[in-house]
């Protein structure tokens, strides 16, 4: 959809920029950032469960589901080199499935779930916990970085 | 020239995308399980808290050069290059990223699963 979108917006000059922003006028371009919006959510909440080195190829089934509704939906032709990178994501998504979705951090997730503890813990005030939550967070990063 | 223009705009998805992803993937981790924590505080106080981190918002911005670089690149190359190319370039940029600044461990299946998922959406895209 931005594709299409871009194409008929034609080519943008260095010289204007503004050209970039009435981009997202377009109808095209408008829906595809929503449905980015709702894909980013999802991406979010993902990330927040598991390793970005483990999330980020499964979302890659995406392009196994476009090929596979382009194929079956659309009707269009998928040669063979296509099926074999459907072949290819399969396989690599069902590797990384095998495997761990978690890097243990001991320090770091006794960090997080004491702070969720903290936040359970005062269910009414809530501003309390978040600011607990907060300090367990700025903890966090220390040890992050 | 073009061509030059293009493979300069892929190389900046690329690297805002790697850098936009390390950030969200660590502000996530430092906000917890977005589950328990909807059951526990609400959506609301999961989105406040999200919104509120600054890695997140960090995060966010490079999204946005890398998203703007997207239409750039696209405005000037075919889709059956740009897509393709800064696709699977991210994959592998991004296990690197995870490794040295995530600290996640990178064995050798997440390895293998990175490139066959970058060869398989190069072959895809392409």
């Amino acid at each position: 959809m931005l594709s299409h979108g871009m194409k008929q917006v034609g080519s943008v000059s260095l010289h204007h920029l503004q050209g970039v922003i009435f981009a997202i006028l377009n109808p095209w371009v408008a829906i595809g950032i929503l449905l980015l919006l709702a894909f980013f959510a999802t991406y979010m909440t993902a990330l927040s469960w598991a390793d970005l080195t483990y999330v980020l190829p499964a979302t890659s089934l995406g392009y196994v589901l476009l090929a596979l509704v382009a194929r079956f939906v659309l009707h269009e032709h998928v040669s063979p080199l296509r099926w074999l990178g459907i072949a290819f994501i399969t396989g690599g998504v069902g590797f990384i499935a095998g495997g761990p979705e978690l890097t243990k951090h001991p320090e770091v997730h006794g960090d997080v779930e004491e702070s969720g503890a903290l936040a359970a813990a005062s269910p009414f005030d809530s501003a309390q916990g978040g600011l607990l939550a907060k300090d367990a967070r700025s903890e966090t990063s220390g040890v992050g970085s | 020239m073009r061509g030059a223009y293009t493979w300069g705009a892929i190389l900046a998805i690329v690297f805002a995308s790697v850098v936009g992803d390390v950030l969200l993937a660590r502000a996530m981790k430092q906000v917890g399980d977005v589950g328990a924590l909807r059951r526990r505080l609400g959506l609301l106080a999961v989105i406040r808290r999200t919104v509120g981190n600054p890695n997140f918002l960090f995060g966010v911005t490079a999204m946005a050069v890398a998203f703007f670089s997207l239409l750039f690149a696209l405005s000037w190359g075919d889709v059956s290059l740009v897509a393709p190319a800064a696709a699977s370039l991210t994959f592998i940029g991004n296990a690197v990223a995870a490794k040295i600044f995530l600290h996640e461990r990178v064995d050798r299946r997440r390895w293998i699963a990175a490139g066959l998922v970058a060869a398989g959406v190069a072959l895809l895209a392409g």
